[in-house]
């Protein structure tokens, strides 16, 4: 009965009793579900395009923080290492599109994914040896990023909203908007969505393969840049960051494979089911760190009754 | 020249099917069993048993348990290291409970305990297929690396939270723990290795290995053909995580010597998977390949340096050695996607054929 009792009942007298903390622990929990959706959309652009699994993008997003904070530590100004690194991101899509993605057009969906897992060794390495593997902080302030933060007084109590956090949120609101503007409104966009749709139609109506693979995976790229840049300036960049990218995984689950809105919503869910679980059931129950599993867990759940995500195509198999 | 077939008649059906049916392949497996049983022994030292043969073996036996769910029966699974893990703890609470049980049997019994694990893990995949599977095999991943972190009783409330191989001998011989003599050691994995491998061998091309490829190959037309979907898949996952259950026991008992949580991460699922794909999907002699390259690999790109006259750093070393596995990886999946086992298959018939080109 006391084992009845604290899992179904004392979660939920906890959060009645402190609503205040509720809400700051909702709102952390949608901050880094703003973050698992942008590494999650960079992973639904490329997987709808090309029907590659990207496991690169955690490490791109590593990478693009690090890049920016290796051109300012060179002496450049903050605002113009963005457009740098920007350059930097594109010849990276541009060499991966040549050297990797050209010679292994048509092969099996496993082979790609698997090419996707090389590159990400190799940016590992390669950025290793390049930025050494320390714990690096974000050029927040340089950025012109505000970094106080919002003290409100709800319910008498108290809640804190840093102010990073808030332009994170905005920026990653701004971001999609302005992509979903770019994919269903331009002529590229629109190229893009039909290359997902049917590789060889799109082929014989005349659109290019290589250019567009380039453009989504340096769409890609600045997605990773937005998300290393507010990821960096909660906890700092290092390797360690990469694993976001395994967070970014049950989201896509949750959210279907191809869909952005999908990216955007299980982001959102996970980000916030995780904190709400960790904080009222992990800790006192299980020992905490649950979030290392959690979204797993929870996707894999939703998944036995939806195989193809909440949102996902509906998967349909001929014979 | 070598591999001249003529004159080697099938005169029964049995023949035609054998296990091998062409006599030089008994003579080359023959040769290297000698190798391996006879004069890798007389002439290894403790260096290269430690760091080349244990680990190539026990890494191949991982990646075959691996290939058997990914290349035969088409369930990509991303969530190796974890089983590895069951089955090194399963062993470990085995060597505590009973301390006199054989080591062998305890480990072929931990591998039972990876094998329901594995199926417990393995039912999602009777509805979700594909990339959806891969990631609900990190689900596992990622629960039971937590599981072993907080489970106390797993590492018997060690302070450390590490688990310690204690000295184990079999018939008054040191097999595990920090006095056992690598030979010895080497020797244990190598008959437990040879064991697993025939089973596997005969296990993947008889009925079950081909419906496994039939489930792998289309698996709506299989279950149309009268395969049972469930029965096949699961058993797919049985008998890949016995395998990699064992392969983690003898990961932590012969060759580690201790363990903590965190060795059975997603970096050696993905080692594990990159021996398998190197290797080569949907075939055993593609792992024992792969493992040699991969775990040569370190050893040749701090050796050649050196060599040179380049003195590196051991962190560059380290990051070189990840670099070039990446890029080794992606060069493989375009010069030969389907792995170093194919490369041999490709020799052997132009060696067949050898003088003529067709």
């Amino acid at each position: 009965m006391d084992f009845l009792h604290s899992i179904l009942i004392k979660p939920f007298v906890d959060m009645a009793a402190a609503p205040d903390f509720l809400l700051q622990v909702l709102w952390e929990g949608a901050v880094s579900g703003v973050l698992y959706s942008l590494i999650a959309l960079g992973f639904v652009l490329i997987f709808k395009s090309s029907r590659i699994f990207n496991f690169a993008q955690g490490i791109m997003v590593v990478f693009a923080a690090l890049t920016l904070i290796g051109f300012h530590a060179s002496g450049v100004p903050a605002l113009l290492a963005v457009p740098l690194t920007l350059v930097v991101m594109y010849v990276l899509a541009m060499s991966i599109e040549r050297l990797v993605l050209r010679p292994l057009v048509n092969q099996p969906d496993i082979i790609l994914f698997m090419a996707t897992i090389g590159i990400t060794l190799f940016l590992v390495g390669l950025g290793e040896i390049i930025f050494g593997g320390e714990n690096k902080r974000m050029i927040t302030e340089e950025l012109g990023i505000p970094t106080g933060s919002f003290a409100f007084e709800p319910f008498g109590g108290f809640l804190l909203l840093e102010q990073k956090d808030v332009t994170a949120v905005v920026g990653a609101v701004v971001l999609v908007v302005a992509l979903l503007v770019f994919l269903n409104k331009s002529k590229m966009g629109r190229a893009i969505r039909a290359l997902g749709d049917d590789h060889q139609a799109a082929l014989s109506v005349g659109i290019s393969l290589s250019t567009i693979w380039v453009l989504v995976w340096f769409i890609a790229g600045v997605v990773a840049l937005m998300t290393g840049i507010a990821w960096g300036a909660r906890a700092g960049v290092s390797f360690a960051l990469e694993v976001i990218a395994y967070k970014a995984l049950p989201v896509l689950m949750l959210g279907g494979l191809e869909s952005v809105s999908g990216a955007i919503i299980g982001g959102l869910a996970i980000g916030i089911l995780e904190k709400l679980f960790e904080i009222y059931w992990g800790q006192p129950l299980l020992g905490g760190n649950t979030e290392s599993w959690f979204a797993y867990v929870f996707a894999l759940m939703v998944l036995l009754f939806r195989p193809q995500g909440l949102f996902g195509e509906k998967i349909i198999e001929r014979v | 020249m070598l591999y001249r077939v003529a004159g080697q008649f099938k005169t029964s059906y049995q023949a035609d099917f054998a296990l091998f049916p062409v006599r030089q392949d008994a003579w080359l497996l023959g040769f290297i069993l000698v190798l391996a049983f006879v004069v890798f022994p007389l002439t290894a030292n403790e260096f290269v048993f430690r760091a080349l043969l244990i680990p190539v073996l026990i890494y191949s036996l991982a990646a075959l348990g691996l290939n058997i769910l990914t290349g035969y029966a088409g369930q990509l699974s991303l969530g190796t290291g974890a089983f590895m893990g069951v089955g090194a703890y399963a062993c470990y609470k085995l060597m505590t409970i009973f301390p006199e049980l054989n080591l062998f049997v305890a480990i072929l019994m931990s591998g039972f305990v990876s094998a329901s694990v594995g199926v417990m893990f393995g039912l999602p995949s009777l509805r979700i297929k594909g990339f959806y599977l891969a990631i609900a095999t990190l689900a596992a991943q990622f629960f039971l690396v937590w599981l072993f972190q907080k489970w106390g009783w797993l590492y018997n409330y060690s302070a450390s939270g590490a688990i310690q191989v204690p000295n184990i001998s079999i018939l008054g011989i040191d097999f595990a723990g920090p006095t056992a003599p690598a030979i010895n050691q080497y020797f244990f994995v190598l008959v437990m290795v040879t064991l697993i491998t025939i089973a596997a061998i005969n296990l993947t091309r008889g009925r079950i290995g081909r419906q496994w490829k039939a489930v792998r190959d289309m698996d709506i037309a299989a279950e149309l053909v009268g395969i049972n979907l469930m029965k096949a898949k699961l058993l797919a996952f049985f008998v890949s995580s016995y395998i990699v259950g064992v392969a983690g026991a003898l990961f932590v008992f012969l060759w580690r010597g201790a363990a903590e949580a965190n060795l059975f991460d997603i970096p050696l699922s993905f080692r594990v998977l990159f021996i398998a794909i190197i290797g080569g999907l949907g075939s055993i002699l593609g792992n024992y390949l792969g493992a040699i390259l991969i775990v040569a690999l370190p050893v040749i790109i701090s050796g050649v340096p050196a060599a040179l006259g380049l003195p590196l750093t051991p962190a560059t070393v380290d990051h070189l050695n990840i670099m070039s596995i990446g890029a080794l990886i992606i060069l493989f999946l375009i010069l030969e996607p389907h792995g170093l086992a194919r490369f041999w298959a490709v020799a052997r018939e132009k060696l067949i054929i050898w003088p003529f080109p067709h």
